[in-house]
């Protein structure tokens, strides 16, 4: 007998589903070891983690608080990945629109309303996000270096960079000496929901972004081009599609949309500009998933930015209830990836058993 | 290696089907040791498939491989090798950065753990005494020329045990004087007792090399002959065929206006040789010009060059008192060309995008599929149900990906798609190449019906038949020359397929 390898016409929906379901459910398996050395029963700390995050009402504000810069980056994502650039970099594209929101902040905040200043951060951290985000996309046009590699790196850079500005130049006066930049005024913060976290403008935007996006990619000509090119880029250079414009104009809106996010996160929560990994708890690497997850569809995002939402804020719950380290966190949304990239497999090929042929 | 030597290998009786056309039809094919056959035919003839059977990459439906009279069940390349089969591909399998002792090593069953390359280098220098293989172990593999590349590729044949070389194209990347010394190493090899199998299309190399010939058409054997025995005239008659296998009803229509003028077009190729030197034509409306040619010889440049695909390094291409040279492939589309694509899959699709997406891959910015940036849906699928009833493509749906069809619907609905629009000039590089009679009648009829509405259409195929039953001037192509212009209806085949293989006339 032979394990034999077909091309699948079209996986149905329920297989689609199973898949899904499947890489969630041996992600968790397979962190269960973590549980088990500690002696935590895997499925009472599952239940931890969801009681957690979504399981009381306080428990929901924070999945929502952590949901927010999860769809815009998430979203961001979705873009470029339907265009097959593989942007690894929202994080960094994050902090820049971060970085351009508290330069805003610090240098007009207090001389201007909210209603001129907060547009003008939103704006700023857009166009941040996006200069961090075109030039791979020009390395990768025009020098032909992987952006893989590029947008990993130029992480990196931005965070070092953040540091340097809240260490050096930034480094606020009325910080009692740490590494935070001042306090914005009132009129350069982001008001929140009564008894919640949640900056419901960023919010609102998010939803507007994941609405256009959608909109670009699946009703515009250029949503199209993306498309077509991201399938395959010869019929994109048959079909009269530049390459190169298209790439470029897909990570001015990737980054972007993560800068977006970091005007969010400084302006909605932090207030002021600090240490990267307080600004960012690595959202920009966890949209990844969120947009694995959502299958590239902008509509799912709000869906999957939720569910990991949730599992970032079940993190810190069995920090407190396990004493066990936040990375485990991590190592779970890891391996979901992980198995949500080895499920398409079966939504392209089945496998069926065969008899041997000559 | 615990085999015997292959004295007499035999495919016997070999079929192979992949969906919608048969590639080898009860093929049979022997070599013995100490001869070189040559596999002659036609792209698409079914030479490579069945080395590719003999090599283990697939299986075939039905027939035996036998081996000095006894069967073997090869299931994969490793079997192959085993049993003393190795095959250089028309592209080689090396690793650039590593040394050529390296790449030799790298997979070998018996090579110590520790420094690999030791016992190489040393059995190295044995095959270059012996058949002239020269290399040099330390010589990196992006350093070497395509003729060095190749001969990595048969020592590491060698060094697994290597009775039977099967050769696939093997000059098509070298230059004269490198296919002069692989015809050398080839004849010590044989002297040697090895054997050798050599895929080609050129008639000249079958003559210098060769032992036996052994011609394919369309899947069957259509000659078994040594090659003592024959001359290139026969061979050229074999390859290309003789019959008319399809009468079509062309009718007479004198050429009209001129569409299209090339005028001293030079064109290089990917490795930044000359591939068009200097070609000049004209073409006119209601006139269907083809190009015959064995593939590689400037053809696909020249279909490139002109749909803007390519850069054009000296001439024009002047279309309706236009001059399109070097304009952009969507600016020279707007034109008034469309282009049916010889590489299908690669340029005439985005194969996971749904049917009625694909179908307006070159017009999705127009009006009424686009209007201010925003598509049409509505429109889009209206006009991807019409393309496929009046092209008669057959899918379930226009909301399936494209890549779901069958290669014959996918061309139908590419030519569908290229010839609806009002282009005064179609170019359509090999049309029904890999498609089943139905789909091949079909589209050939199209293309007719377009001359009769008026279209130029240059014609780019390496099937004879075709190019005399739709044209009306045929161009012989070889080496990025013109051997000659001929009106369809002279056509003496036996002098167009010596053309073909670059004989002057």
């Amino acid at each position: 007998m032979l394990f034999k390898i077909e091309k699948r016409v079209q996986a149905p929906a329920t297989i689609k589903i199973a898949v899904l379901l499947i890489s969630l459910a041996a992600g968790f398996c397979f962190a269960s070891v973590i549980f088990l050395v500690k002696g935590v029963h895997p499925v009472y700390a599952l239940s931890k983690i969801l009681s957690g995050s979504f399981g009381s009402l306080y428990g929901l504000k924070e999945t929502v608080t952590k949901s927010i810069p999860l769809m815009l980056t998430g979203v961001g994502l979705t873009v470029a990945y339907r265009g097959k650039f593989w942007n690894i970099g929202a994080e960094g594209q994050l902090l820049f629109g971060a970085i351009a929101a508290t330069w805003i902040a610090l240098k007009y905040g207090a001389n201007m309303s909210s209603y001129a200043v907060i547009p003008l951060m939103f704006g700023s951290g857009f166009i941040g996000g996006a200069l961090w985000g075109i030039i791979p996309a020009i390395m990768k046009t025009k020098l032909r270096i992987n952006e893989v590699i590029t947008t990993l790196m130029f992480n990196y850079i931005a965070a070092e960079f953040v540091q340097f500005l809240v260490y050096g130049p930034w480094k606020g006066k009325s910080q009692w000496g740490f590494p935070y930049t001042d306090n914005f005024p009132p009129s350069a913060t982001l008001s929140l929901i009564p008894s919640t976290r949640i900056h419901y403008i960023t919010l609102i935007i998010a939803l507007a972004v994941i609405a256009i996006a959608y909109f670009i990619i699946m009703k515009t000509n250029f949503g199209y081009e993306i498309r077509v090119i991201g399938d395959n880029p010869d019929a994109g250079k048959y079909a009269g599609i530049s390459f190169t414009r298209t790439t470029v104009v897909i990570m001015i809106l990737s980054g972007g949309f993560a800068g977006l996010a970091g005007v969010g996160e400084v302006a909605g929560v932090h207030h002021h500009l600090t240490y990267p990994w307080t600004i960012s708890s690595g959202y920009g690497f966890t949209s990844i998933i969120v947009a694995w997850l959502a299958k590239l569809n902008p509509v799912y995002v709000i869906v999957s930015s939720f569910f990991l939402g949730g599992i970032l804020i079940g993190g810190d719950t069995i920090q407190t209830s396990f004493g066990l380290p936040y990375a485990t966190v991590n190592i779970f949304n890891g391996l979901i990836l992980l198995f949500l990239i080895m499920g398409d497999f079966f939504l392209e090929y089945r496998i069926r058993l065969a008899g041997r042929r000559l | 290696m615990h085999k015997r030597k292959i004295q007499k290998l035999e495919m016997v009786d070999i079929c192979k089907e992949f969906p919608g056309v048969v590639v080898n039809n009860h093929v049979n094919l022997a070599v013995e040791s100490g001869r070189i056959l040559a596999l002659l035919g036609e792209n698409g003839a079914g030479k490579t498939t069945l080395m590719n059977i003999l090599y283990g990459m697939y299986r075939p439906d039905s027939g035996d491989i036998r081996i000095n009279g006894e069967c073997v069940f090869i299931r994969n390349p490793l079997d192959a090798i085993k049993l003393g089969i190795g095959m250089v591909h028309q592209h080689y399998m090396l690793i650039a950065r590593h040394t050529v002792a390296e790449n030799v090593a790298l997979g070998l069953q018996d090579v110590p753990f520790f420094s690999p390359v030791k016992p190489i280098k040393k059995r190295l220098h044995e095959f270059s005494e012996m058949y002239g293989l020269k290399v040099n172990p330390e010589a990196r593999i992006w350093q070497l020329s395509a003729g060095e590349q190749q001969r990595v590729e048969i020592v590491k044949a060698l060094f697994r045990g290597a009775d039977v070389l099967i050769l696939d194209e093997p000059t098509s990347v070298l230059a004269p004087q490198e296919a002069k010394e692989l015809f050398a190493i080839l004849k010590k090899m044989t002297n040697a007792g090895h054997s050798v199998i050599f895929i080609t299309h050129k008639l000249e190399e079958v003559m210098a090399i060769s032992t036996d010939v052994m011609a394919l058409r369309q899947g069957h054997v259509v000659g078994n002959v040594k090659t003592s025995q024959t001359g290139k005239a026969e061979l050229a008659r074999m390859m290309v065929g003789r019959e008319i296998s399809f009468t079509y009803n062309k009718k007479e229509l004198p050429p009209g206006t001129l569409i299209l003028d090339v005028n001293g077009l030079v064109v290089r190729n990917d490795r930044d040789m000359l591939a068009v030197k200097d070609i000049s034509f004209t073409l006119h409306k209601n006139e269907i010009f083809g190009i015959a040619g064995v593939s590689g010889n400037g053809q696909k440049e020249l279909v490139e060059a002109i749909t803007g695909l390519r850069k054009i390094e000296a001439g024009n291409v002047v279309i309706e008192g236009k001059d399109v040279a070097n304009l952009s492939p969507k600016m020279i589309s707007r034109s008034g060309v469309s282009h049916v694509p010889e590489e299908r899959m690669r340029f005439g699709i985005a194969p996971s995008l749904m049917v009625y997406e694909n179908s307006v891959l070159k017009d999705y910015d127009r009006v009424p599929f686009s209007k201010s940036y925003i598509l049409n849906f509505f429109q889009i699928k209206n006009y991807a149900k019409k393309l496929m009833e009046k092209f008669k493509v057959s899918a379930s749906s226009v909301n399936v990906s494209i890549k779901n069809l069958s290669g014959g619907n996918i061309q139908k609905l590419i030519l569908g798609r290229e010839i609806s629009g009002k282009a005064s000039l179609i170019v359509a590089s090999h049309p029904t190449y890999g498609l089943d009679i139905g789909a091949t009648e079909y589209i050939r009829e199209l293309l007719l019906m377009k001359r009769e509405e008026g279209a130029a259409i240059l014609l780019v195929s390496e099937d004879l038949d075709e190019l005399c039953a739709l044209s009306d001037r045929i161009a012989v192509m070889y080496e990025g020359e013109f051997m000659g212009i001929i009106p369809a209806k002279e056509v003496n085949r036996e002098e167009v397929g010596l053309m073909m293989a670059g004989v002057n006339m």
